[in-house]
Parts: C-alpha cells; structure tokens; sequence
C-alpha cells in the first residue's frame, strides 16, 4: 500500500518539495514501525492482521479526505463524528424496517443526510459568519444529542443487516478489503480533483492567503459552503461504512472520532494554517496512526496511552508545521508566489 | 475598547448586552417559577448553583484568554487529569492539602505546556489545545486507567456538597464568588486588563505600546491550567469521584458561556459581568430543564445551540445594521441626485 510521491510536473517548487518530503518521511516511519514491531513481535505481519490494519484505518482514511479540505481552507470540522453515529444509525434502522431495501439505496440515503448536516454547518459558517470552530463545535453536541434522543436506548444488530451488506466489511477482492477499496477509489478522485481542478485549487488559495482569495474573485463563501457539504457527504457515507464494519451500532458510534481524524490530517502534511498538504499525505497520516496503535497493541502498552499518544503526535505535527514554515520563510524572500 | 470610535452607540450596545442578558435572566427564572414549584425552593437553588460551579470557574479565565483573540479548549481534559491525580495521590495515602497543592501545581504545568507552544513557537491556540484536550485527557487515562476512586474523607466531600450555614448558597459556588471578583477586578479596574483589550484590539498596536503580550498570554493559559485543576478538585468532592472521563465535554458550556457573556470572537471586546450573567442563565435553564424531566441529551443540543445563537445573533444584528445603513446612504445619494437634476 505505499504510495508513490506524486512527481512535480509543474514547476511549484519547494511546495512540492516539501510535501513531497513529507510523504516520502511518512511512508519511512511506517515502514520503520513496522520493522521494528515485528522484530519485536514477529506475529505483527501476517495477512489476518494486515486485514484488521486496512479495516481499522478505511473509515478514518475516509473522514481524513472531507477534512482535508476543510483543513486546507484554515476551516476545522468537528462535527464528523455526529454525523457518523447518526447517519450509521440511520442506515441499521433502514434495514430494519424495510427488509429487502437495496444496499445502494441505504448507502445513497445515509450520504444525502450526512450531506444535509454538512450543509447546516455550511449556512452558518458560510452566511452566519460563524467561526468553523464553533459552529461544528455547537454541531458536535447538537447532533450527538438529536441522535441520543432518537435512538433512546436502542441498538441496531448484526441480525438485523443483510450479510451482502456486512460483505463491505468482511469479504476481500485481490487480498484488499471491499472497504478500503472504496477508500482507495475516493482517495484517487480527491487526489485528481484538488490537483487539476479549478474548484481544488481554490480549496487551497482560500487557506493560503484569504484576502488575495477573495481579490482573485473567488466566491469564498460558496467554496467554504462546497466544503462543509462534502465533509458532511463523506461523513454521510462513512456512517453507512461503519454498519458494514461493525454491525452493530448504538447512539454512541463513532464518539470521539473526530480528534483520530484531524491528528492523522495533520500529521499527514496538511497544515492547520491552511493552504499546504495533500490528501495522499493525509492519508498516510491516518495509516501511521493505525500501525502506531497496532504498534501499541501488539507491544501490550495498556490502551489507556493511546489518547495521550494521538494528543503529542498532533503536536508535534503542528510544531513542525510551523518550524518548516519559519525555515522556508528565512530562506525565501518574494521568490515563489503561494499557490 | 480602543479610544478610537468614543461614540455612544458603542457604549449602547454593550450595555443593551448585559441589559439582555439580565432580562432573559429574570424571563428564565420567573419561567422556571411559574413551570415548577418546586423552582424557587433554597434547595434547588443550592443545586443549581452547585451543578455550574465548574464550569463558572473554568469560564472566568476563559472569557480573558477570548478576550486576547485565543482560545483554551483543553480546560475540561485538565479537569479530569486533576480530577484523576487526587483520586490516585489519595489512594496512596498522601496527606489530602498536599494531595490538592500537587494537583494544582500539575495544572499550572499543563497551562504552562500550552502556554509555552502559543506563546514561544507562534502556534495557533485553537490547534495546541485540540491537542492538549486529547493529550491531557490521554494523561488522566494513564493516571487512573478506567477505576474510580471514591473513598474520599467525609470533611472533604462534605466541602463539595455542603452550604454556608443558613444559607442556600453552595461551599464550592463561594470560591467561584472570590475568583470572579479578582478577574472583574483585573480586567476592568488594573493595567494588566486594559492590556488584554489592547492585545484583542490590535496586537501589533499592544505590541509597539510596550504591553508585553507572551508574559500576559502565558500567565493567563497558567491561570486557566490552576483554575480548571481547582474545578477539578471541586468535582471530584462534589460527586466524592475521581474518574478520569470526569468532566468530559464540560469545554463546550465553559465557551457557550464565555461567547453569549458577549465576549466577540475575534476579541478585544466583552466584560466579567457578561460572562457571569450568561452562567447563571445557563445555569438555570439547565436547571428548569432537569426540573421538567428533560432528557440530559436534550440539555446538550440546548447548550450547542445556545453557542451558536450567542453568535450568529450579534452577526445578525450587525449584518441588518450594515445593509440599513447602506440603503439609507443609497437614499441620500439619490436625493442628491434628483437635486441636482432638478437645477
């Protein structure tokens, strides 16, 4: 599952560079973590375990794309979370109540009202003029609440969702799980679509600088708005994945995610002050946080670390964000334009 | 707060703030009255102050560090790490004051951590203390696992859930009492507060008028370390638990309050007196609303939408004002220009 860097075919200098580097640098740390658990535990690679890898990081993988763009327009979204357990308990009643309905539908349900919370988020921020912080901070709560009250005690089991459905998250195709095959289609499309597209590219001017976003005539507040709905879509979907994952869903799905989420964002190179990072980046974010917790786990450290190794990696992300900046600031004067 | 714009319209509509607040206040509790007879009791009101004494103290050194343009959301995970820390030194058998003096010092350290990245490395506040909230709660793990401790000594326990004789004012609600009074003192009446406005205002201006900005955040992120320790330890009597996921999610009322106090987000602007009417109205609706058999899921998405109204209304109102008073500048335009014509 390496990734191979991207080449720089356009000339965008020490950005690529630099982003290269940091994916080069997280492949090696995985591949470093790796080696060294196994020479320490050898039962750490074997194609049981790999499976469980690729499981465990396909749903964090995919809430890393949708917050990637945020993250790359200086917004955050918090909110994902909620709108996991929601739309994950959306799609186990679905089930439930209508025997037969087809998996597509459940799917295309559980995105539109993953899309619908994202464009709450959308509206406020976008028009309310309401900090990204906040506003998904109020969401988080709202959200988790309205699905509290909603599921009142309830659960939805394992029994009670088709087996073709729960294949998404058990059946293989070429030794990769369907699951993270979804992921990996997605990844390709964010990829091409941030890098060659003009709507991509705005994700980034807005982070990079928003007043010259807004003198270049871009419609900041529609690319804010796009943002949040395709985090909300993507969360919409990633509910709908959790089912297929585990089968068994309550009002407490997913609780938390969100801080998992944005560390492996932002280890992955995307720069909390917006503007730098990719989402192939981002993605290895979320797979050296999933072998660092494998790393954990087989090591037998008590699960207890796990937060406060999730709180330092985060920090030491942002630290060295900032550090590479204020180098690369020294270095260069006016010579290369931000993106 | 700048001596720019000495208009009284300003000075209106911070006292229509306060004013709003006071009258949502008095509509609360004569609501509260009116649903519930069992409202205005001293035994509730000793339970509804009880029930927001954390939160109230984790606010007032919040409502400065918005005031700078920062913000701390980790104070809830430095709660439950205190709150973690006196339960384990207790069941080692420390002597409790010595127990409660290492908590304290142990949230200085913490605020000092965060401080020490905002300040020292130019990190933004809003992304150290994502990462402190998962750091410092991921220490409260560490300390206490998933146990509980609760055999706590009885004079203690008895601070957190006794009164003031006579009265029905709660033990706990007296400290938040003192600390309220030294924060309304130092950010209205001392230097150091005119300082923090200038800092919110434009730090390049506070910068170049001497104010010594990194000395000023760094005290203020130590001071919400010291006081988020202490509603640790207020926590942890009150309920006689110490648990490490104690207090989780208490950040989302400390910043609803501190934001409907009417402190603006992008800072500069707000007043102690603000913060504490919002804290009492939050405070009572939490209570009215427990009181009617209110789910505690329904109270989150009430509090959620409490910080999300206590912002988008000011925007609301000063979006309305703005297109008010273009149309009315559009008016005369086209008044002067009809004059014109008609010469």
């Amino acid at each position: 599952m390496t990734m191979e860097p991207k080449s720089s075919l356009d000339g965008q200098g020490w950005l690529n560079a630099l982003v290269r580097s940091r994916e080069v640098s997280l492949v090696l740390l995985i591949a470093v973590l790796t080696a060294l658990t196994t020479v320490l535990n050898p039962r750490f690679v074997n194609p049981q375990s790999l499976k469980d890898l690729m499981l465990n990081v396909s749903i964090i993988a995919l809430l890393v794309l949708g917050q990637t763009v945020i993250i790359l327009m200086r917004q955050i979204d918090l909110s994902i979370s909620s709108i996991v357990g929601i739309t994950a308990f959306l799609s186990g009643t679905l089930f439930v109540n209508n025997p037969g309905i087809p998996s597509v539908v459940v799917v295309l349900i559980a995105v539109l009202a993953g899309l619908l919370l994202g464009a709450v988020n959308a509206v406020l921020i976008a028009w309310g003029k309401i900090p990204a912080l906040i506003t998904t901070l109020g969401t988080l709560y709202i959200f988790r609440g309205a699905n509290y009250a909603w599921v009142h005690g309830r659960q939805v089991n394992a029994v009670n969702v088709p087996g073709s459905f729960l294949a998404i998250g058990t059946s293989t195709l070429a030794g990769i799980p369907i699951l993270t095959w979804i992921v990996l289609i997605l990844l390709v499309v964010f990829s091409i679509g941030l890098r060659q597209y003009r709507a991509g590219r705005e994700f980034y001017a807005i982070g990079s600088n928003p007043t010259a976003a807004v003198l270049a005539g871009i419609n900041v507040s529609r690319r804010l708005a796009t943002g949040f709905v395709i985090s909300g879509a993507i969360a919409g979907l990633a509910g709908a994945l959790w089912l297929a994952r585990f089968g068994t869903v309550d009002a407490t799905a997913a609780e938390g995610i969100e801080l998992t989420v944005i560390t492996s964002t932002v280890v992955g190179g995307v720069a909390i002050t917006g503007g730098v990072g990719t989402v192939v980046g981002a993605f290895l974010g979320a797979l050296l946080l999933s072998v660092f917790s494998s790393t954990l786990v087989f090591l037998r450290v008590p699960s207890f670390w796990q937060q406060a190794f999730q709180g330092a990696m985060l920090l030491l992300a942002i630290a060295v964000d900032a550090y590479l900046a204020h180098r690369h600031a020294l270095h260069s004067r006016v010579r290369w334009s931000r993106v | 707060m700048s001596e720019s714009q000495p208009s009284t319209r300003r000075l209106a509509s911070r006292v229509s703030w306060e004013t709003i607040l006071a009258l949502l206040l008095l509509i609360a509790v004569a609501g509260g009255a009116l649903l519930n007879k069992d409202f205005l009791t001293a035994d509730n009101w000793a339970n509804l102050l009880a029930n927001f004494v954390e939160i109230a103290l984790m606010a007032l050194p919040l409502c400065l560090i918005v005031i700078t343009g920062e913000i701390d959301l980790s104070v809830a995970s430095m709660l439950g790490l205190s709150s973690s820390l006196l339960g384990l030194l207790w069941e080692y058998k420390l002597a409790m004051p010595l127990g409660i003096v290492i908590c304290l010092v142990a949230g200085a350290l913490c605020g000092a951590l965060n401080g020490f990245l905002i300040v020292r490395f130019r990190l933004p506040s809003l992304a150290v203390t994502i990462g402190t909230l998962a750091l410092f709660r991921g220490f409260a793990y560490i300390t206490l696992g998933d146990k509980a401790v609760a055999d706590f000594p009885p004079e203690y326990a008895e601070f957190g859930i006794g009164v003031i004789p006579y009265t029905f004012i709660p033990m706990p609600f007296v400290l938040f009492v003192v600390l309220a009074l030294i924060f309304w003192v130092l950010l209205h009446h001392t230097t150091v507060g005119r300082s923090l406005y200038a800092i919110g205002g434009n730090q390049t201006a506070a910068r170049f008028s001497g104010v010594n900005i990194s000395r000023l955040k760094m005290l203020l992120f130590v001071a919400s370390g010291v006081i988020s320790a202490l509603a640790g330890i207020v926590f942890t009597f009150r309920f006689s638990s110490s648990r490490a996921d104690n207090g989780t999610g208490f950040e989302l009322s400390a910043i609803a309050a501190v934001f409907l106090g009417g402190i603006l987000v992008q800072g500069g602007k707000g007043t102690v007196t603000g913060v504490v009417l919002a804290l009492l109205l939050i405070g009572i609706i939490n209570n009215v609303l427990t009181l009617a058999d209110v789910a505690s899921e329904i109270l989150r998405i009430v509090t959620g939408s409490l910080l999300i109204i206590s912002i988008l209304l000011p925007n609301l109102i000063a979006s309305t004002r703005e297109r008010l008073r273009l149309i009315q500048r559009q008016r005369e335009i086209a008044k002067l220009g009809a004059a014109s014509v008609a010469k």
